[in-house]
């Protein structure tokens, strides 16, 4: 079948429109690039060179595909952690480059600025996915040229397929376009009259040349950048469930993790940092891990130590024992003492409002009757299944790190620091991640790595942590405190105020990786908050920063994933107040403010028969309950209901629905496996995820103390993919927020209790394995 | 001081010289690089370094090599490659079931052990058996329906 391109006229260059940034929306863009602009105007116009070079009779055309003598290589700037993005990102490139997907391999490829994600940028934009606001767009334009000049290359926020969209795209389809005119030249017929198929391009009297045999000619011939693209409805691999390229590894052992990486006369490392994070190191001593059999070096990191051996396991053995005396952690010994040091923040100025609808504080005051409520969600570890490794190389002035990573060109540069070498010297090499969820854009087991490298100049030193070490020393999901205001009459809710403190994600990322503070309004503090289609007269979000010190990150869905339980239990709460039914109620709020989300919402109540059978609105009856959640996240409106029973050993959840309005649906088996994931790693949290502390240290350390959902407590999941938002929605995130304020909401229904605090399975008891 | 050991591990014979206290999974992936075996937790808590001793699925993680020493250990490895793929590894190719898949290798020993005990398990038998394999991705629906298929494919070749 000959791949078709759509006629297209050539776009004549527009005339560039002056915009006349108004001041507010200057300081938005200023701190939405978070101080990148410091880096100078210089690199955003120096287009960035191609990181690939042809090696071993391989010929790359661009910087997103060599063609090699088995096919085709697509390379994937992103990191693939389970998520699929390498297969959809991959499919782009098939499908323009019209070559058959049985020939088509995927690598991570190297870290460079080339593969920046200028999507993840906008996530900290203060503003509603569902607005479609003129400010929104400016400011989304000024953050591509700050994400430039930051040059990162990060796999997160749900922004792969959106940001690679065309690029990818385009890669296949320009190279489609330089092997045909490699082709015209070899055939003495005009390029457009030839056609391609899987791989041949084809003259008009049959002969057909392979694109490995025009690859060399191809790679030397210039074509537009902006090729033409395929309409949809010629997509042949595009919204088709498409054999995933990582499957036949990961099903036989074979595929490549970090942990599993080999190299020649590779050495075994552990590390032992401060369980009181942030705490100094003290003293130690290490006299007798350097006298076990098997022990090559114990290392001195300044704030924790190394021991290299020839095994992981007796480097573990020799970890233990370790003599080391530490510091004191720079937070609240315990876990109350950390909350109450976040509720102080209540006390400050809100560091944001944004949202202000109507007059809130007037409304209040003159109400007769208010409905009020705090939550609290405590801090969550990651524990993706592999745990936190890096095996790195220091040789000839080069350093070379493996590392399943969500940000190479920050380990690039970070690793670099570590050891004094230029970021040009260092080459990460990103394996696949055995699980990622936000833990991976951070630097430390890669920094960690390249100091033991150091140490053993000449030797790769495989360093893996053990569990405890991955459990205790997280960058964790901020704990959360909501005070909440309601009113609510027959008609509905009329009146909303919620108060939000919790330490900033935001800030403390952008200290580590760019050693700068953010000023301005944090917008992941409130996200799943303040941005959600709800047509509520008076409605006010403030957002309260704690300085409370414990080391906090980006963790799947980030602060939808507790804001959506504030803001969803209490709307729930409200309904109770009024015996409203909570989904009709909600449509309502939503009505006149996005479609879409009217849409998504009504979706899951048509899919779990809502309503039926008792007609009562939500409830099953007796030894019944059933609960319904809305969250707009990363540009995807999701919707959620979860049913539960009650049963001789406890609170079981029966099933869960999803309607997800993902815009444009590449991969309809994909994106069904990852919002099941993120729906199930959302209620692993909801009754399990609880991260405490004593003495200044956490006290999970592994699985037996730290667990999720597994086979005999996971309920079967439907999920409904819709396709209307006009834009590309997120996958990875979206489906975690509503998940939990879904569960609380069922367990009200069954038991009458209303559960303000998470973990769920601390005062509900669930059916257990 | 020397601790020869003889280890059987897909049928090929391993002669390691490692304390006998060494858990068998760091034998496998950093003696002899057997890396299919995963190591997630160190305590017989998630199931990602399940083998197959004698054809019983156990954690390698808290096994001392020196307890294997005359047995048959069957890993990852042996179940099947890229090329010649066995029954279980098509169910779950068949269901796409792996997402960042690191725990696989453990949920298909536990899977496959299972269908040998018992061809046609029901979700009950799969909830008891695989409830050991922890997975983050929480891929546990379509591994259920890839038991369930893989029961099937092998009464088809039976």
């Amino acid at each position: 079948m000959a791949k078709k391109t759509k006629a297209k006229t050539a776009e004549e260059p527009k005339p560039k429109k002056k915009r006349s940034l108004t001041r507010r929306v200057f300081m938005l863009g200023s701190m939405a690039i978070a101080g990148g602009v410091a880096f100078g105007a210089y690199h955003y116009k120096k287009p960035f060179k191609n990181p690939l070079q042809d090696a071993d009779g391989d010929i790359t055309l661009n910087p997103y595909l060599f063609i090699t003598a088995a096919g085709i290589k697509v390379i994937a700037p992103r990191a693939e952690m389970g998520q699929g993005v390498h297969t959809t990102l991959a499919a782009m490139v098939a499908e323009e480059l019209d070559v058959a997907w049985d020939d088509v391999e995927v690598i991570h490829g190297p870290a460079s600025a080339t593969y920046y994600n200028a999507e993840v940028l906008k996530l900290g934009l203060p503003f509603a996915d569902y607005s479609k606001s003129t400010v929104k767009d400016v400011v989304s334009g000024v953050t591509d040229v700050a994400s430039q000049i930051l040059r990162q290359q990060i796999t997160g926020g749900s922004t792969s397929t959106r940001d690679g969209f065309m690029k990818m795209r385009q890669a296949g389809a320009a190279a489609r376009l330089a092997l045909m005119e490699a082709a015209a030249y070899e055939f003495d017929v005009p390029a457009s009259e030839l056609k391609t198929n899987n791989g041949e391009v084809i003259a008009p009297n049959g002969s057909r040349l392979k694109y490995q045999d025009l690859a060399l000619d191809a790679s030397a011939i210039k074509v537009e950048q902006n090729p033409p693209l395929k309409d949809p409805s010629d997509w042949r691999y595009l919204g088709k469930a498409m054999p995933r390229k990582d499957m036949v590894g990961k099903v036989t052992g074979t595929a490549e993790f970090g942990i599993d990486v080999k190299q020649d006369e590779m050495l075994f490392a552990t590390v032992r940092f401060n369980p009181k994070l942030g705490g100094k190191m003290l003293s130690f001593d290490g006299s007798k891990a350097a006298a076990m059999r098997g022990v090559e070096k114990v290392v001195d990191l300044w704030d924790g130590i190394g021991v290299i051996a020839d095994n992981t396991w007796t480097a573990f053995q020799a970890a233990q024992s370790l003599e080391i005396e530490w510091g004191d952690a720079p937070y609240p010994a315990d876990t109350d003492g950390i909350y109450a040091e976040i509720e102080k923040a209540f006390d400050d100025e809100p560091n944001s409002v944004l949202r202000d609808d109507g007059t809130i504080e007037e409304t209040l005051a003159a109400a007769s009757q208010v409905i009020e409520a705090s939550y609290r969600v405590p801090y969550l570890a990651h524990t993706a299944m592999e745990p936190m490794n890096a095996t790195a190389l220091l040789q000839d002035g080069q350093l070379d790190v493996w590392v399943g990573n969500q940000a190479p060109t920050v380990i690039q540069e970070q690793a670099a620091k570590a050891v004094g070498l230029s970021t040009d010297d260092v080459r990460v090499h990103t394996p696949y991640l055995g699980g990622g969820f936000g833990r991976k854009p951070e630097y430390d087991v890669a920094v960690q790595a390249a100091k033991l490298a150091k140490a053993m100049e000449g030797r790769p030193v495989k360093l893996t942590w053990t569990r405890e070490e991955d459990v205790r020393h997280d960058f964790y999901r901020p704990a959360a405190l909501a005070r909440m205001k309601g009113i609510v009459s027959e008609n509905g809710p009329s009146a909303l105020k919620l108060d939000i403190a919790a330490p900033s994600v935001y800030r403390n990322q952008a200290k580590r990786v760019l050693g700068i503070t953010p000023p301005g309004p944090d917008k992941l503090l409130v996200e799943g908050a303040f941005d959600q289609p709800y047509g509520i007269p008076d409605f006010q979000v403030n957002g309260y920063l704690s300085n409370v010190e414990v080391p906090v990150g980006s963790w799947r869905s980030v602060g939808n994933s507790y804001n959506s339980f504030f803001l969803e239990s209490f709307l729930d709460e409200l309904a109770v107040a009024k015996r409203l039914d909570p989904l009709a109620m909600r449509l309502n709020l939503m009505k006149d403010l996005d479609k879409p989300s009217f849409d998504t919402l009504r979706a899951v109540g048509d899919i779990s028969g809502w309503g039926a059978p008792t007609g009562a609105g939500r409830g099953r009856g007796d030894g019944f309950g059933r609960g319904v959640a809305f969250c707009y996240a990363f540009g995807s409106p999701t919707a959620q209901i979860v049913d539960v029973s009650q049963t001789e050993d406890g609170v079981k959840i029966d099933k869960v629905w999803c309607a997800i309005d993902v815009g444009t649906a590449f991969d309809p088996s994909i994106i069904e496996a990852q919002v099941t994931s993120a729906i199930l790693y959302g209620l692993s949290a909801a009754i399990y995820g609880d991260i405490t502390f004593e003495d200044g240290e956490v006290v999970e350390g592994n699985f037996d103390e730290y667990d999720a959902l597994r086979m005999g407590t996971t309920p079967p999941v439907e999920v409904k993919i819709l396709q209307s938002t006009g834009h590309i929605g997120g996958v990875g995130e979206p489906g975690v927020p509503p998940s939990m304020p879904a569960l609380a909401n069922a367990v009200y229904d069954l038991l009458g209790k209303r559960e303000r605090l998470l973990p769920l399975g601390k005062s509900v008891d669930f059916v257990s394995v | 001081m020397t601790n020869v050991m003889k280890l059987t591990i897909n049928k090929v014979e391993h002669d390691v010289d490692v304390d006998p206290e060494m858990p068998l999974l760091w034998v496998l992936r950093d003696v002899i690089g057997l890396t299919g075996t995963k190591f997630g937790c160190g305590i017989a808590a998630c199931g990602a370094c399940t083998v197959h001793l004698d054809g019983e699925p156990i954690r390698s993680c808290v096994t001392p090599v020196g307890d294997v020493e005359d047995a048959v250990v069957t890993t990852i490895e042996g179940m099947g490659t890229p090329a010649s793929l066995g029954v279980v590894q098509k169910a779950w190719v068949k269901h796409q079931v792996a997402q960042c898949g690191y725990c696989q290798s453990g949920q298909i020993m536990s899977a496959s052990a299972l269908l040998d005990a018992n061809p046609e398990p029901t979700d009950v038998d799969i909830d008891d058996a695989m409830s050991g394999n922890l997975c983050r991705c929480a891929t546990y629906p379509r591994i259920r329906a890839a038991i369930h298929e893989a029961s099937k494919m092998l009464k088809e070749d039976a």
